[in-house]
């Protein structure tokens, strides 16, 4: 799939599609996009890309159920804790969207799924994560 | 550096929608009604700050209809921490020595503006050609799509890794903090809404973002607050009856959030809380335990629970047991949000930090009619603003 874009940069579709984290190489601190120095430690940097875990667990989550118009509900946004570091937000996709479905702590994996495609045939790939 | 600061005239309106009214009205009304209150005049005051979030820059305005001397004016904007900053800005003028005099003023005119947060950003249906923009590089805007950044979710999840992290902590226990709320609210007449809900209505009501239920959240509207305060040494000149009545800002504290792991996938409105009310505890000499009121930032009845564990109201990791045991109901061990809070009262963006200092005031000085906290001598304010911020005011009954 030649014609494909994340949709944010700190999603790699370079082989197996995995989240990226810059990295600060004096105190470990992770971020996701750009950076101009370290919000921890206060060192310019430098940050390495560093890559990021594929299974987490749900920290917090919230179920809504008013979205704003043009999106569908209900869907669960979600705070996830990744394996070995990084903390990060997505939906909880594939899975019914109920209280009796989703549980704090539960293991989950990233997955992604199409945004479809623009004007030029580029696929917009967006990332989620699913019971593990 | 001066001695200590004392709010000494105080004014709030009726939180709700005005269509009659329009901001200056609100505003104007309410920073002559402090500045009556303190037996003064505009010609008294050395220093204003004005926080409004939407129509940020209008202190000039409400100067050039109540009375434009030529002091400085701080226009002031943190999100929702607004109005404690407009506190903030005239409090740390006096404290340094510069006045001796200062008005604060917060209002918002919102009428009834739906759901707050990211609501501009979802994606249009353009022609379209994704380019990476912004700092994470995003093609499109990623509101539900890389979660929700709406407040009422924002705040869900907030409570939801409280309830993570905590034992007996639920979706009951958030909807007893709006069930408590709610009740207190009935008492207030300033309150946008003041009607009580049982538990099970809380319970059953519309979902909004869960475990937010409509009850659980707090609704838009108008508002608009105001202090005047001034220094120790000034108080010392003013009638007797102004000292009776005056009220000490025992602490004033702010801070932003740190960084912290959790922090980068969503704001930490905890960590920033804890350091505030610890420094602002120090700064009063006052523990937790002795106070006789609180009015923290419930935005969402989920929000507030967490706050108890923040500020120290309950032992560390009790907030539901707090809840559970009624403990800020206005009769338990530490009654908060006794104005019915935001989910009641409303939380119109710029007056929330200032009529939370009225609020407190109003029970210190023993005029708080029927929903007084009787023999109110010491509280504390508390305010988030989203990005983040916290805001805490220690006050307390002077004699």
């Amino acid at each position: 799939m030649a014609n494909q874009i994340p949709v944010v940069d700190y999603l790699s579709l370079d082989g197996a599609p995995h989240l990226e984290a810059q990295e600060c190489e004096n105190c470990g601190a992770l971020y996701f996009g750009r950076r101009n120095a370290c919000a921890k430690c206060f060192k310019p940097g430098p940050f390495k890309v560093r890559r990021l875990a594929d299974t987490g667990t749900i920290r917090g989550f919230s179920i809504i159920q008013r979205a704003v118009p043009g999106l569908t509900a209900p869907y669960v946004s979600a705070l996830v804790d990744l394996d070995g570091g990084g903390s990060v937000k997505g939906n909880i996709i594939n899975t019914e969207p109920s209280p009796e479905n989703i549980k704090l702590g539960m293991p989950v994996r990233l997955a992604t799924y199409s945004l479809g495609t623009d004007d030029d045939g580029t696929e917009a790939v967006a990332f989620g994560f699913q019971p593990a | 550096m001066s001695d200590d600061v004392f709010i000494i005239g105080l004014a709030q309106h009726k939180f709700g929608r005005f269509p009659e009214k329009d901001s200056l009205d609100m505003a104007s009304e309410i920073a002559m009604a402090a500045l009556a209150d303190a037996g003064m005049t505009m010609a008294d005051i050395d220093v204003m700050g004005c926080g409004s979030l939407l129509e940020a820059g209008s202190g000039q305005r409400i100067l050039h209809q109540i009375g434009a001397t030529g002091i400085p004016v701080y226009n002031v904007t943190n999100a929702c921490a607004t109005g404690a900053n407009a506190v903030r800005v005239a409090y740390m003028e006096i404290k340094a020595g510069i006045s001796q005099v200062g008005l604060a003023v917060g209002f918002e005119k919102m009428g009834k503006s739906g759901l707050l947060g990211l609501a501009a950003k979802v994606a249009g249906a353009d022609k379209k050609v994704w380019a990476p923009a912004g700092r994470t590089g995003s093609v499109m805007p990623t509101e539900g799509v890389l979660g929700s950044g709406m407040m009422p979710a924002v705040f869900a999840e907030i409570a939801m890794e409280y309830a993570n992290n905590n034992d007996g902590v639920g979706f009951e226990q958030f909807a007893k903090v709006a069930e408590k709320s709610h009740a207190h609210s009935v008492l207030n007449p300033y309150s946008q809404y003041r009607k009580a809900f049982s538990l099970e209505e809380v319970m059953n009501a519309e979902v909004i973002a869960w475990p937010n239920t409509l009850p659980m959240c707090g609704p838009t509207g108008d508002g608009a607050a105001a202090v005047v305060i001034v220094s120790g040494e000034k108080l010392k000149t003013l009638p007797d009856d102004v000292r009776k009545r005056a009220v000490k800002i025992s602490a004033s504290v702010m801070t932003s959030d740190p960084w912290t792991a959790g922090g980068q996938a969503g704001p930490d409105v905890n960590t920033c809380t804890r350091m505030a009310a610890d420094k602002a505890y120090e700064m009063a000499g006052v523990d937790p335990q002795d106070l006789d009121l609180v009015e923290l930032h419930d935005c969402f009845a989920t929000a507030e629970l967490v706050h108890y564990d923040n500020l120290r109201l309950c032992e560390p990791g009790m907030a539901g047991k707090f809840i559970d045991e009624r403990g800020p109901w206005r009769d338990g061990k530490i009654p908060v949000n006794v104005s019915g809070g935001l989910v009641s009262k409303g939380h119109p963006l710029g007056c929330t930090g200032v009529a939370n200092l009225v609020e407190v005031g109003m029970h210190l000085r023993g005029e708080a009619g029927d929903r007084q906290i009787p023999d109110a001598k010491v509280g504390l304010t508390h305010v988030i603003g989203l990005g983040s911020t916290c805001a805490i005011h220690i006050l307390e009954k002077v004699s």
